[in-house]
Parts: C-alpha cells; sequence; structure tokens
C-alpha cells in the first residue's frame, strides 16, 4: 500500500492522448465548470433516479465517474438524497410501480431544480412502449427540461447534454418554471 | 434421476435441444422429492396460459431436461411446497398468469403491487385492476428490534428495491427483500413480436448482461428452428460475453472494495473497467456491445484494428492487475471487512442451485462453459474457479480469477476466429409451432431462455429467467448476523440484478 502510494507520487496522472471524442469532453467540460460557477458559485449537485431503466444507462452514468471522465473537476457532484440535489437525472420507461417513488423524490428536492431524462427510455419509453407496466417518458409523470437520448448514451453524451441545459439560459433561479 | 423420472414418456417433439416431458400431478410431485432430496436442480420455473413449466438439472449425470404440466381450473401443485427456491417464481407466475399453486407457502403477491391497470396481464382473461391489500412483510420478534426500511430509491447510482431490515442494535435480525419496482412488462412485450423485434427487447432485460441475454435469445431461436449460425459469429459472440464478463467483474471488483471505504481500489479497477469499454466499442462500435449479437449471427465484425485494442487491453490488465490483487491482500483494513463477511452456506448453495460466482464462492463447481458446455467453449475450453469458504472475500477471489480466466481464454480465441460470413436470415415462419431452450452463463451466473415460436414466424411465449431469482434469497441468509454497515458491502459481492429478476 505504502509502496503504492509512494510510486503514484512519481507517476504521471491518468492521461490520455487528445483524440477527437477526448478534446470533445474537455471543451464541453471546461465550459460546464464556467457555467456552473457563474449561475451557482458552487458545484452542481445531481440525484440519480432510476425509474425502472435496464441498467445500462446507471452503468454509463457511473462512469461519468472513473478518472477518465472525473467530472467532479468540473463542479458536477452526485449526491445521495434529493434534498440535496440541483438536478435530478432520470433513467428508464417509469414504471407504474416505481412512479410514486419518482413523484415523491421530485418533491422532496427543493425548488428551483432541473430535470433531465436519460437515454431512449427515459426520453419517449424506447423498446418498453406499449407496456401495460410502464407509463412512458419521464415527462409524463414530472416536468423535464432535458432529454439526452442514447440506448445508453456515453458518458461524453452526458456531459454535452448538461452542458446544453445549463448554458441554455436555464440559470438556476432564473429557471421559473419548477420554483 | 432425470431418466428415471421421465421413463415412461415421450418427450415434446417441437422443443430443442433437450427434451420437455408433459407430466401428471404424481409426475410433478416427483419432481418436487427431487429436488427436495437434492439430485436435481431447479434452474428455471415460468407459465403459460394453460401449463407450468420447470426446467432441471441433474449435476450427476450433467443432463437438463424440460417438464410441464397442465392448468386445470386455473390450478397447478406447488413444487415451493417441496422446494423453497421455487417460492418466489411460483408467487410471480400467479401474479401475471393467475395460477393459483395449491399448497404455495407462502401466498402473497410478487411483482404485482397493485399499480398495474389490471392483474394477471398475461392470463387469457387478465383481471380488472381492484386494489391490494397492504403489503405484510414477515414479522421478527423480540425484545428492542428496530426496522430500517430502505428504498426503493437508494442513495447511490443503482437500481431500485426495497429492503426491510430488522436488526438488534447494529445486528441484522432479518432481511425481506421487495422488489418489482422496475416490472417493464417484458413477457407480456414479447408476445407476437418478430425475432428481430423480440431480439431488441432481449437485448435490455439487464443492461449489464446485454452480450449474455442477447447471446441467451439467439440460442434459443436457433435451436427452436435448428438452425446454426455461421462459424465465425459463433466466435465473435463468445468474444463478446468474455468482454462485458472482464469489464463486469473489474467493475464489481472495484465497487465491493469502494463499500468497505477503499476508494483507491475502486478508481484503479475503474480505469481499467472504462478501457475494456472502450476497446468493446473500437472493435464492434458500442462501449456495452448492445444489439451486437442477433439471431442468426452477429451484427458486427472484428477487424484488425479491434482485435488489436482488444489485446492491448487485456495486455494492460494482466500488466496492472496483479499489483491490484497484492494491494487487496495485504490491505489489513479492507481484508478486515471482506473475510467472514456475508458467508453462503455450501448446503444452501446448492439447495439454490447458486449461480455463478455466489454458488461458485461456496464451493458449487458449475459454470454453463463448463457443464453444458456451448460452441465455442466445446474447441477451446474455459477453466472456473472455486472457493469453499462463502463469504464476501471468496466471491471476490473467483472473480479475480475468472477475469484472468477469461482474459487467457479471449488471448487465446482471438488466434483461432475462421473467417466466414457473420449472420444468415433466419426463417422463422417454419409453419408450425416450435419451441426452443438456451443456458447461457452470463457474468452473474447461469440465465435461462425458453422460447415458442408460432407457424407464422412470431414469438408465442418467450421466458428468460435471471440468475438473480436465485441469488436474491441467498443475500437475505447471507446477511444474517451482520452488522448493517456490511449490508453494501455483502450486497454488492453478489451484485444482483433488478432490472433481470423484476423483468
Amino acid at each position: 500500500m505504502r509502496r503504492r502510494l509512494f510510486k503514484n507520487l512519481f507517476t504521471a496522472p491518468c492521461t490520455e492522448p487528445v483524440t477527437e471524442g477526448a478534446a470533445t469532453l474537455e471543451v464541453a467540460g471546461a465550459q460546464l465548470r464556467g457555467v456552473i460557477a457563474r449561475s451557482l458559485g458552487r458545484s452542481l449537485a445531481i440525484r440519480e433516479v432510476d425509474a425502472g431503466s435496464c441498467n445500462a444507462c446507471e452503468l454509463e452514468i457511473h462512469a461519468l465517474s472513473n478518472a477518465f471522465y472525473d467530472v467532479e473537476r468540473f463542479g458536477i457532484r452526485f449526491v445521495a438524497s434529493p434534498r440535496h440535489a440541483d438536478l435530478l437525472l432520470v433513467t428508464g420507461p417509469v414504471t407504474l410501480n416505481m412512479r410514486e417513488a419518482l413523484e415523491r423524490t421530485y418533491a422532496a428536492t427543493p425548488a428551483p431544480k432541473w430535470v433531465v431524462a436519460v437515454g431512449d427510455c427515459g426520453g419517449g419509453c424506447g423498446v418498453f412502449a406499449d407496456s401495460y407496466a410502464c407509463v412512458g417518458a419521464v415527462s409524463k409523470v414530472i416536468p423535464v427540461d432535458l432529454v439526452i437520448r442514447g440506448c445508453p448514451p456515453t458518458p461524453t453524451d452526458l456531459l454535452q447534454g448538461l452542458l446544453e441545459l445549463l448554458s441554455g439560459g436555464a440559470a438556476l433561479g432564473v429557471n421559473t418554471r419548477h420554483s | 434421476m432425470l431418466k428415471a423420472l421421465f421413463a415412461d414418456l415421450s418427450a415434446a417433439p417441437t422443443h430443442r435441444p433437450w427434451p420437455r416431458f408433459a407430466v401428471g400431478a404424481e409426475g410433478w410431485r416427483g419432481i418436487g422429492e427431487a429436488l427436495r432430496e437434492g439430485k436435481l436442480d431447479l434452474v428455471g420455473l415460468w407459465g403459460d396460459v394453460d401449463a407450468v413449466h420447470c426446467a432441471l438439472y441433474e449435476p450427476a449425470t450433467q443432463n437438463v431436461a424440460s417438464a410441464s404440466i397442465e392448468v386445470r381450473a386455473g390450478k397447478a401443485p406447488s413444487l415451493a411446497v417441496f422446494h423453497a427456491p421455487a417460492s418466489r417464481l411460483e408467487r410471480a407466475i400467479s401474479d401475471l398468469f393467475g395460477i393459483e399453486f395449491v399448497g404455495l407457502p407462502d401466498p402473497r403477491p410478487w411483482i404485482d403491487h397493485g399499480r398495474w391497470p389490471l392483474h394477471t396481464p398475461l392470463a387469457e382473461l387478465p383481471r380488472p385492476h381492484a386494489p391490494l391489500p397492504p403489503y405484510r412483510f414477515l414479522e421478527a420478534e423480540g425484545p428492542s428490534l428496530h426496522q430500517i426500511p430502505v428504498g426503493p430509491v437508494h442513495a447511490g447510482i443503482i437500481e431500485p428495491g426495497h429492503f426491510r431490515f430488522t436488526a438488534s442494535g447494529e445486528t441484522i435480525v432479518r432481511l425481506e427483500e421487495r422488489l418489482g419496482y422496475t416490472h417493464k412488462g417484458i413477457e407480456k412485450l414479447l408476445d407476437d413480436k418478430s425475432i428481430d423485434e423480440a431480439a431488441r427487447v432481449a437485448a435490455r432485460v439487464s443492461g449489464d448482461s446485454t452480450v449474455a441475454y442477447s447471446f441467451l435469445f439467439a440460442r434459443a431461436v436457433e435451436a427452436a428452428l435448428e438452425f446454426h449460425p455461421p462459424a465465425r459469429a459463433v466466435w465473435l459472440r463468445a468474444v463478446m460475453a468474455e468482454l462485458e464478463r472482464i469489464a463486469n467483474h473489474l467493475g464489481d471488483i472495484g465497487a465491493i472494495c469502494n463499500d468497505a471505504a477503499f476508494s483507491m481500489m475502486h478508481a484503479e479497477c475503474a480505469i481499467l473497467r472504462e478501457e475494456v469499454l472502450r476497446a468493446c466499442a473500437v472493435a464492434f462500435g458500442h462501449r456495452l456491445l448492445m444489439d451486437r449479437v442477433v439471431p442468426g449471427g452477429v451484427a458486427a465484425d472484428l477487424e484488425p484494428v479491434g482485435a488489436e485494442a482488444i489485446l492491448s487491453v487485456t495486455q494492460r490488465i494482466r500488466r496492472q492487475f496483479p499489483e491490484l490483487i497484492e494491494l487487496y491482500e495485504n490491505t489489513a483494513s479492507l481484508q478486515d471487512r471482506t473475510v467472514g463477511t456475508g458467508v453462503v452456506s455450501a448446503e444452501l448453495a446448492a439447495q439454490f442451485a447458486a449461480p455463478g460466482y455466489v454458488g461458485r464462492a461456496s464451493g458449487r463447481s458449475f459454470d454453463v462453459r463448463l457443464a453444458l458446455p456451448y460452441a465455442p467453449y466445446d474447441v477451446v475450453p474455459i477453466q472456473i474457479a472455486v472457493r469453499p469458504e462463502g463469504d464476501v472475500d471468496a466471491r471476490v477471489w473467483v472473480r479475480i480469477r475468472e477475469m484472468l480466466h477469461s482474459i487467457g481464454w479471449l488471448e487465446a480465441a482471438l488466434t483461432s476466429i475462421p473467417g466466414g460470413p457473420l449472420r444468415l436470415p433466419v426463417n422463422a415462419a417454419a409453419g408450425a409451432s416450435v419451441e426452443g431452450s438456451a443456458l447461457v452463463e452470463g457474468f452473474r451466473g447461469d440465465i435461462l431462455g425458453y422460447v415458442r415460436i408460432g407457424p407464422a414466424g412470431r414469438i408465442e411465449r418467450c421466458h428468460l429467467r435471471d440468475p438473480s431469482w436465485f441469488l436474491w434469497p441467498l443475500l437475505e441468509a447471507a446477511i444474517e448476523g451482520n452488522i448493517v454497515a456490511d449490508f453494501p458491502l455483502c450486497n454488492k459481492s453478489f451484485n444482483c440484478s433488478y432490472s433481470g429478476h423484476d423483468l
């Protein structure tokens, strides 16, 4: 353990050659950090809610925190409670069995707040359309500010989506929709 | 045992590749008794409009067979009377088909939370919605016991489900799970779908096992239609399946350590996992390999640049992972949390036919790739890892070894992939009803698939049984007597699927 920590002192951080994908990420991330700092003056707190997804979206949302993306450096933080959150990141075709839990999570999130629907399911029910057990798009249950499509969206897609939301004039507090 | 049970019966001519027998009440009872005596493993139990089917595995002879019993006047005899692992499966069948299991010890609903517009959605005549009584959790009595309800919305970025802990101080006396929150009505959705449409749904049963499910669905369909996929596709399917296994094991080994507050392992493993996903994207065009395995073959070819990306990541893991294993082994604070925590006894693992690493960490040496080898594992066999301890540490070790075996297998396989077509057209319209079953080893364990295709080539009935059906009950047993703070650790060491279970 000590040996490893010592070794890490002398190794370069986990960086990669700037490819097209990595450049997009860095640019989007830097812009995002600027927008978050201007509109919030602190980090953006995100609460993720799985409203019946297949878990693929969760895997990619998880990936946002690995050393390659490391979104905390852009001022994005995942929090454990909706009461600490500025933004809900909702996945899944909203199953009827999760509907009330989603509504209550939304109600527990202090206003002003944003909601981002993630994935083809969250955006429009995906392959689960027409099921007796699904409500459909997240927007049928709670107001949605942005949809990030993909099955599942990649970590870079997710970051670009968040940037679009925040730089689209939807500064927190100005966004009166959910206050 | 299987032979003796079904000696006088002739198998249904439409079911492939293993036989399916129609049995009466006496035969069903015989199955129940064989399960109770541990001579057979229950690998699946699912409903139909007019029948209940089960799939059985006999460890002694490594044979599989299915059996069906007709439902009369809405009733069927219960297997759960003999064999506890059947209980939740029968409760789910009751919820979906309205079949009443005579003698079922626990008749509470399971998947149906009373929130759908109807009840028994898969029955011939679904029942109109009527409010259900509140769900009664099992009781635990004693001085100073308290309950901790958790979920369905959890604190982490994970799937939803409800856990009801009863604790005495810090010690868990009973954990009861309440699942079904992610029920998407998949079995009903698959009804009357074309093979290609159904494959897209099957790929989304559980996102972390998308390759395994696509592989399973393709194999079941191909078995039913007696279709042989091209050789190149068969190899590429397994390459993808092993990549999926490696990525998931890497992610979970790190996450288990993270739940023991050792985030360094998590960070290091997450880097390796990300590199595997990127190699998948280079090789097959999708990070999680969704919709890449399809009935008839595969939807993406492996170019030399892709093979190179895969080999470069396996070599990197070979180089870096031993240091991480050493770190895991030599960190006392981590070992203190994982060794002796969340023990699953060998008896329970055998009774529940515990799939995957949970079974193998409790001395059950079963892996579909080895016990019932399917192509290409019949040509290049896979090694498996078995440990007797049954604790979190054993599950971590099984996964470490398994991941390294998968890497070895991949490297060997990449040199022997034959050329040829990737996909051949599947003519599903066989003119008659045909049935196929398959077992595939996903990263979590064995997944069972059953599909019946109608004369016009559309799905008549499809059932996909996630390994989690037999893992969730074992988690309840493993956590008993442990402290509440060790639950996340135990839970992650199982990593059961919610979506795959709730369907």
